[in-house]
């Protein structure tokens, strides 16, 4: 059921929130056993929150089961990113997308597991169990936002999942699980309350069943917030129109299968496009991406040391051990590998070749994705490489084999620009997904897409 | 450029992470693969241009300095405190 719908049951009285909260908390129950999309569920919370919309369902999501992926925060629950280090971190207030949704009557069923800190493209570095793909349980979800995505692809309910996306991480797992998720402009939906990984690069999204859901919510949480001093102040254009779409080149040279897929899909939409080729984004964006994102995550992550909140240890250490013994016990290998990465980057010697340089050639990709804005209304390419892999085949991979499957996604998100992934069709009975790509704050036009596909 | 043992265990000091001896064996190979994709970037002619700190032009926002209340909650998370402080390991 689209939650259009539920949500006109819920406000006339058809049908009852708590009812439905119930049955749904089930589901998780039962569905968690098996594929570990779930790292918390907020049962009294849920129940507490539909009992208020059952009572007074004036709210634009009066009843709405949204999941939340744990690198958001949600008042009094527990919220780790996954992670070891913040295990019994209860925040004490709650991120803006989440007090967004709760003064708009929705229900928080739960925290989605993720990559820990978001570090990775598979979900297989977690720190709790990991999950797996819903088409096939030998395979990964895709990362980092793979709980998200996974539940939304299994449930029953009516249901969206509020994802976070820094190098990928909503259309990846939508590709790999074969659900629809929207990565807005960079600041058009507020990261307070979000537990940073990459300051310029982190942005709160969507991940649905359908774009007509995705739509609902998205107007919920975005605009403009004073407690996020990296907010949009604007709205989003007006234009919806597509009428030419650029093809990246670059991107083709995949599975020629899993590219004759995305271009059906592509054919499907009726709209003109053609070939276009992104030089400097195809050459720079990995390299320019990864030494950013670990470069601010090694930053951001100073801040779990054993102190104020997160795990601790006995306080009779010297004062630099206490501190290494924290960091060295709880934080995992691909958690580690990226801290040190990051440091390296930007100490003194290297920070002018590699952190600042990675800066400039972010404008320069910027410079080169906004004049092809001048010539289309949107871009298009694979979202991913592949399709989802197997546990197995994912072992094998290096850190470097790694990082380059993030070589579509890469690109929008170092630049701040909107994308959409859609499920595209299926290649031996997994998904595979098509991504559009907007100028900034063309998110209408990426939803009108969406809804021409039917989706 | 490459990352050698001497770099690494400082960069892992700074960073306050211990790695055993095996631990600096695997990350110095797979670091080392992982500079050359970063090193790349030497071939972009960037002269004359501006970083991107952000992907968009960002306006600072400000607010009054405003102090309220909020002790209990924000010692609410940790069990090494004291006297409404949070308590951390001997500086000397």
């Amino acid at each position: 059921m689209k939650i259009k719908e539920y949500l006109i049951n819920v406000k006339s009285g058809k049908t009852s929130a708590v009812k439905n909260t119930k049955s749904i908390l089930n589901e998780i129950k039962k569905i968690n056993k098996d594929y570990n999309y779930f790292n918390n569920i907020t049962e009294n919370l849920a129940l507490e929150l539909a009992e208020k919309a059952d009572k007074n369902p004036r709210g634009k999501l009066a009843g709405l089961p949204v999941s939340i992926k744990d690198d958001i925060c949600v008042k009094g629950v527990e919220t780790t990113c996954s992670s070891n280090i913040l295990r019994g971190y209860k925040p004490i207030f709650n991120a803006t997308v989440v007090k967004r949704l709760i003064d708009e009557g929705a229900v928080i069923i739960g925290k989605t597991n993720q990559d820990a800190f978001g570090f990775g493209s598979f979900n297989i570095n977690t720190d709790y169990e990991i999950p797996k793909n819903p088409y096939d349980k030998t395979r990964v979800t895709g990362g980092s936002s793979g709980g998200a995505a996974g539940f939304t692809a299994l449930t029953e309910f009516p249901h969206v999942a509020i994802g976070e996306s820094t190098g990928g991480s909503i259309a990846a797992p939508c590709s790999f699980c074969g659900v629809q998720g929207l990565t807005p402009t960079y600041g058009a939906v507020s990261r307070y309350g979000l537990i940073d990984y990459s300051n310029s690069l982190d942005k709160l999204g969507v991940i649905s069943k359908n774009i007509e859901d995705l739509e609902i919510v998205f107007g919920v949480i975005r605009g403009h917030d004073l407690r996020d001093s990296t907010s949009l102040n604007k709205e989003l254009s007006k234009e919806n129109s597509v009428k030419k779409i650029g093809l990246i080149k670059e991107t083709l040279g995949i599975d020629p299968k899993i590219r004759d897929i995305v271009l059906k899909k592509l054919d499907e939409s009726g709209i003109k496009y053609e070939k276009i080729s992104l030089p400097l984004a195809s050459k720079y964006s990995l390299a320019s991406y990864y030494i950013i994102a670990m470069s601010e995550a090694s930053t951001n992550l100073n801040k779990y040391c054993g102190m104020r909140y997160g795990q601790e240890e006995k306080l009779n250490l010297p004062y630099n051990e206490y501190f290494s013994e924290t960091r060295t016990k709880y934080f995992n290998k691909e958690t580690k590998r990226r801290i040190i990465l990051g440091t390296f980057a930007r100490m003194a010697g290297y920070r002018d070749a590699f952190y600042l340089k990675a800066m400039k050639v972010r404008t320069l990709i910027i410079e080169e994705y906004k004049a092809a804005f001048k010539k289309y209304d949107l871009l298009v390419s694979p979202t991913m490489p592949i399709v989802a892999p197997k546990f197995s085949e994912v072992d094998k991979l290096s850190p470097v084999e790694n990082y380059m499957m993030d070589v579509m996604t890469v690109g929008p998100n170092l630049a701040g620009l909107p994308h959409l992934s859609l499920n595209a069709g299926n290649f031996n009975k997994m998904p595979v997904g098509i991504m559009f790509i907007g100028n900034h704050l063309d998110e209408k036009k990426l939803l009108n897409i969406g809804k021409k596909y039917g989706i | 450029m490459r990352i050698d043992k001497k770099i690494l265990q400082d960069v892992a000091n700074n960073a306050r992470i211990r790695l055993n001896k095996e631990e600096e064996e695997e990350l110095l190979g797979q670091l080392n693969d992982v500079l050359k994709i970063f090193s790349r970037l030497s071939e972009a002619n960037t002269d004359k241009i501006e970083p991107s700190f952000q992907p968009i032009e960002v306006k600072n926002v400000f607010r009054q300095d405003v102090v309220k209340p909020c002790k209990e909650d924000v010692l609410a998370n940790i069990k090494n405190k004291e006297d409404g402080y949070f308590k951390g390991p001997k500086a000397l």
